[in-house]
Parts: structure tokens; C-alpha cells; sequence
């Protein structure tokens, strides 16, 4: 095929468009993603990063316990918040779609999700304001009597936990919510008009409605919560540390890129399995 | 029964606001204590802690670089971001969808892996750390979102629009400047101010990528060694009041004016 001089013009033109945004996802994106899979095969030699392909640190992270741990506390830290946020965040959402009036319903949301425009820190550093020995909390169960002493709600998983879910309760009420407002009436008045009770109508229509949103919603706190480092920072003290804090870890006085980087490609695999289970299930659900 | 489930609900609801305002409204609320420890007992109301933190140069210049970091990459991506969205709403590409799906594929990758492969290549090039890796790591996250937003709305009906300009002897520059801009300008605006809110709250690459002069986030990270503290409670309740007002600002300026024109 000869293109003429005024379609190889225009295809010119094209790529100049499209170059910068390529390049620079190409520059700042591609080449050091390529880079880091590569170091995470090679070893380190004090600080230097020695250029000699291996698969130590892979193996490293299945035999060292305390690297192997990591993933292990990162699942079922995530896996706890996942179901946790899910079911506070579902019947909020379903209250504000059903019982609160139509005109009502967008400010409830946005104050629902106020919080969620705090900065990701801060929130993190409010919750061990509420939640340390002489905190909000721990002060109004002992004035009422209900325990006495201070519990442990912070420097531990219940901290992380609880930091965790506050921020995706959040994030699923909006996208439940969402998903529940598109739902015709139509189903309802329909199962309604066959004789079900509201139970029946949410339990046999509504919710197997919602929940190919509801499993996208849990897939999006699965991948923001299992790579997030500043909350279990902040709130989950010393004892057990999630994937994200042992990659970060490697960095310090160590400087072990290799390591860090292979964990972080442990960590990427993990999310990619997730996003697979996920696409097949809805894919299921659809046929 | 009836009564009953509405009581209920009400009941739950309002637990559930309780827990998400909670922390919010402590931090507040802890932040005129007139005390060193921002814990209960509320020993008395001041605005001390406001004075110091307006008066603490590396929080304020720490504030100032968040400030420019995020509109300065914001500005970078939505260029882009538009530019690439052009060229592939208007113009065919060989290999188009592979091409588009690399730009956006750094939003499917955590921000550590980001900002660790950056650091990396950084490291390897000798550029020394600064606000402007932080604002490159920023582009790289935030150039998928403005890339998918605008690109979405660029759709066939613009094209007559575009045609009967350069009809009227418009050249290339002058279509995309003065007739496709002005007609996307609702999802550029959209994206250029969730560009802002994701620069403003970002902390990984952030920390990864800065050394001496750092954005906000970071300052307040290393505020938190010295562990419950006053001053913090007063610049987290700043940022959050700036995070309400940003918000109040763009939905009035840009999801009301899309509302309307759709």
C-alpha cells in the first residue's frame, strides 16, 4: 500500500500528537518498571548492585520467614477489611438509595464521604488520636464503666483494621449507592406484583442485582488496601509488618533494590491474580 | 413494623456517620486544646497551635511546594493527556489500542512500584532528588486518569465542528486551541482538578522521590515521629479545610456547568 504525501502527512502529524504522552510514560514508566524486574534477579554487594542473574531473592522470600510473613499478614489484614467495609458499607448505601428522600439523598452522600477529602495521613494519625490508651474512645468506655482498663486499639492489626475500613466504607457506600439508584423499579414492582415480601425482594432480586458492582467495589479495596503503607505505618505498630512495609524497609540503612524490587513484583502478582479471579467470576456471572 | 425498620435504619445510619466523622471531628476538635497532649480531657480552647504551625517555615514552604507540585504536574498531564487524546480520537495509529492501553497502564500498578522504578532509574542516572521527580512521578500517575477522562468525551459529534473550521481556513492549532479545547473544556477541568486532589494527598512517590525540599504529605509524616502532637492536629484540619473548599470550588465550577450542558 503507497500512501499518498498528504495521508503520510497526516499520519506525521498524528505522532507528534500522541509522542509526548507516549514518551513519557514510556521514559518514567515502562523503562523503569523493565529496570526494577530486572534488579529484582540481580543481588546485592554492600550497596552496589551487582548485575548477575539469579533467582536468590525470590527464593529468599518463600524461606525467610520474616519476608514470607508479609504476604501472609497483607492477605488477611486485607481479606478482614474487604468483608468488614462490605457489610457496614451495603446497608448505609441501601438506606440512603431507599429511605432517605430523593432530594435529601445527595447531601447525605457527600457527607457520607466527606472524611474521604482528609488527607490520607492525617486520617491515619486521627484514628490513633481516637483510638490510643488515652484517646476518645478508651476515656468514654472507662467513664462508663463498660471496661477498666484502656483497651489495645492501637500499634496493632485492630488499629490497621480499623483505619482501613473507615477510608473503604467510604469508598463502597459511594459505589453501592451507585449501583443500587441504577436498579430499575421495575424489578421490585415486579417481584412485588409475584407475591415476595421486601425481604424476598431484596434478598432474591435486589441484591444478586448489585453484586457484580458490589465484587468491583471489593476488588478496588483488595488493590488500594494490600498496597498500602501508611496506614498499617501508622496505626499497626511493630509487631507484624504487611508487604508494602517490608519492601520499604528493604530500603533503608539496607538499600537492598534487588529485594525490594522482587517483593514488589510478589506483591504485583498478587493483584494480578486478584484482577483475573475477579474478571472470570463476572464473566461467570454474565453467562 | 414499619415504625420499627425506619427506627432501625436511622439507628444504623447514624452509628455509621458517627464512625466516619469520628476521627474528623476529634481532630478538630483537638486542635484548640490548650494543652500539649491533644487527648481528652479538653483543657480549654486557644489558637496557639494555629500560630505555630502558620509560623513554621519549612510546614508553610512544604505547603507552598504541594501547591506547585500539583498544579504544575496536574497542568503537564492534562496536556498530554489531551494532545494523546486527540491524536487518537482523530487520527488513526497503527497499533492504536495497544498504544493507548500503555498509556494507560500505570494506573493498574501501586504507587510504590511507581515510585521504587523511578527511584531506581534515578539512581542509576545520578539525578539528584528533587521537587521536580516528585512532579515527574506525579505526571506518570496522574497523565492515565486525564488520558481516559478526556479521551472519553471526545466523541463523533465534534468532528463536524472541527470540519466546518478548518473549512473556514482554520489551521491544525487553531481547531485544537480555539474549537476543540472550548468544547471539552468541562472533562479537561475535570481532570486537571482530580489531578490536583490526587497530587495534594500523594505521599509515596512523594517520599520516595524528594530529598531537601518536600510537599506537604511528607512534612507531615515526619511530624509524626514526635507522635500525638497538637501542631498536627491544627495543619490537618488546614489541609482538610483547603481539601472542602478545593471540593466546594469544582463542583460548583466544573460538575455543575457539565450538569447543565448535558
Amino acid at each position: 500500500m503507497t500512501a499518498t504525501a498528504l495521508e503520510r502527512a497526516e499520519r506525521r502529524k498524528a505522532w507528534a500528537f500522541a509522542l509526548p504522552a507516549l514518551l513519557w510514560t514510556g521514559f518514567f514508566f515502562l523503562v523503569p518498571f523493565a529496570y526494577m524486574a530486572a534488579i529484582s534477579l540481580w543481588t546485592r554487594q554492600g550497596r552496589e548492585i551487582v548485575a548477575t542473574w539469579t533467582l536468590d531473592n525470590y527464593i529468599a522470600f518463600f524461606e525467610k520467614a520474616h519476608l514470607f510473613k508479609g504476604l501472609v499478614v497483607s492477605l488477611e489484614i486485607t481479606a478482614a477489611v474487604t468483608v468488614i467495609s462490605v457489610l457496614l458499607a451495603y446497608p448505609l448505601a441501601w438506606i440512603i438509595a431507599e429511605r432517605v428522600p430523593k432530594k435529601w439523598q445527595r447531601f447525605a452522600l457527600v457527607m457520607a464521604i466527606l472524611p474521604f477529602w482528609t488527607s490520607y495521613v492525617v486520617r491515619s494519625y486521627s484514628w490513633l488520636l481516637v483510638l490510643s490508651k488515652g484517646g476518645v474512645v478508651n476515656q468514654a468506655l472507662l467513664a462508663l464503666g463498660i471496661i477498666a482498663e484502656p483497651l489495645e486499639l492501637s500499634a496493632n492489626r485492630t488499629g490497621t483494621i480499623i483505619g482501613f475500613v473507615h477510608f473503604f466504607v467510604m469508598l463502597l457506600t459511594l459505589t453501592i449507592y451507585a449501583n443500587l439508584i441504577q436498579l430499575s423499579p421495575n424489578y421490585r414492582r415486579a417481584a412485588a406484583d409475584l407475591g415476595a415480601n421486601a425481604f424476598q425482594t431484596f434478598w432474591h432480586v435486589v441484591l444478586p442485582l448489585t453484586l457484580p458492582g458490589i465484587m468491583v467495589g471489593a476488588f478496588l479495596t483488595f488493590v488500594l488496601c494490600i498496597g498500602d503503607y501508611i496506614t498499617p505505618q501508622i496505626l499497626g505498630g511493630n509487631n507484624e509488618l504487611v508487604l508494602p512495609q517490608v519492601i520499604m524497609l528493604q530500603l533503608g540503612r539496607r538499600a537492598d533494590f534487588p529485594m525490594a524490587a522482587a517483593l514488589s513484583l510478589v506483591l504485583m502478582v498478587v493483584v494480578t491474580l486478584a484482577y483475573i479471579a475477579c474478571a472470570r467470576w463476572l464473566k461467570m456471572e454474565r453467562t | 413494623m414499619r415504625h420499627l425498620t425506619t427506627a432501625l435504619a436511622a439507628l444504623y445510619a447514624g452509628l455509621l456517620y458517627l464512625f466516619i466523622f469520628l476521627p474528623v471531628v476529634v481532630l478538630v476538635l483537638f486542635s484548640f486544646q490548650d494543652g500539649t497532649l491533644p487527648v481528652p480531657p479538653l483543657n480549654g480552647l486557644t489558637l496557639r497551635w494555629y500560630e505555630a504551625v502558620f509560623s513554621d517555615g519549612k510546614l508553610m514552604a512544604a505547603l507552598g511546594n504541594s501547591l506547585v507540585v500539583a498544579v504544575v504536574s496536574s497542568a503537564i498531564a492534562c496536556l498530554l493527556g489531551f494532545l494523546a487524546a486527540y491524536a487518537f480520537a482523530r487520527y488513526t495509529l497503527p497499533a492504536s489500542a495497544l498504544l493507548r492501553s500503555l498509556i494507560v497502564a500505570p494506573m493498574t500498578v501501586s504507587t510504590l512500584i511507581i515510585g521504587l522504578g523511578l527511584l531506581s532509574v534515578l539512581n542509576l542516572t545520578g539525578l539528584r532528588l528533587s521537587l521536580v521527580t516528585v512532579g515527574i512521578g506525579h505526571v506518570v500517575i496522574n497523565l492515565p486518569l486525564c488520558f481516559a477522562i478526556i479521551y472519553a468525551s471526545m466523541g463523533g459529534h465534534q468532528v463536524n465542528i472541527e470540519r466546518a473550521a478548518r473549512d473556514l481556513g482554520a489551521r491544525d492549532w487553531q481547531v485544537m486551541l480555539l474549537v476543540t479545547a472550548p468544547m471539552l473544556l468541562p472533562s479537561i477541568l475535570a481532570a486537571f482538578f482530580l489531578s490536583v486532589t490526587f497530587s495534594w494527598d500523594e505521599f509515596i512517590v512523594a517520599f520516595l522521590l524528594s530529598r531537601f525540599d518536600v510537599t506537604l504529605p511528607v512534612e507531615i509524616w515526619s511530624m509524626l515521629r514526635s507522635g500525638l502532637d497538637p501542631r498536627t492536629n491544627a495543619i490537618g484540619s488546614v489541609v482538610f479545610l483547603i481539601s472542602v473548599a478545593f471540593l466546594i470550588v469544582m463542583e460548583l465550577a466544573v460538575f455543575r456547568k457539565t450538569g447543565k450542558s448535558s
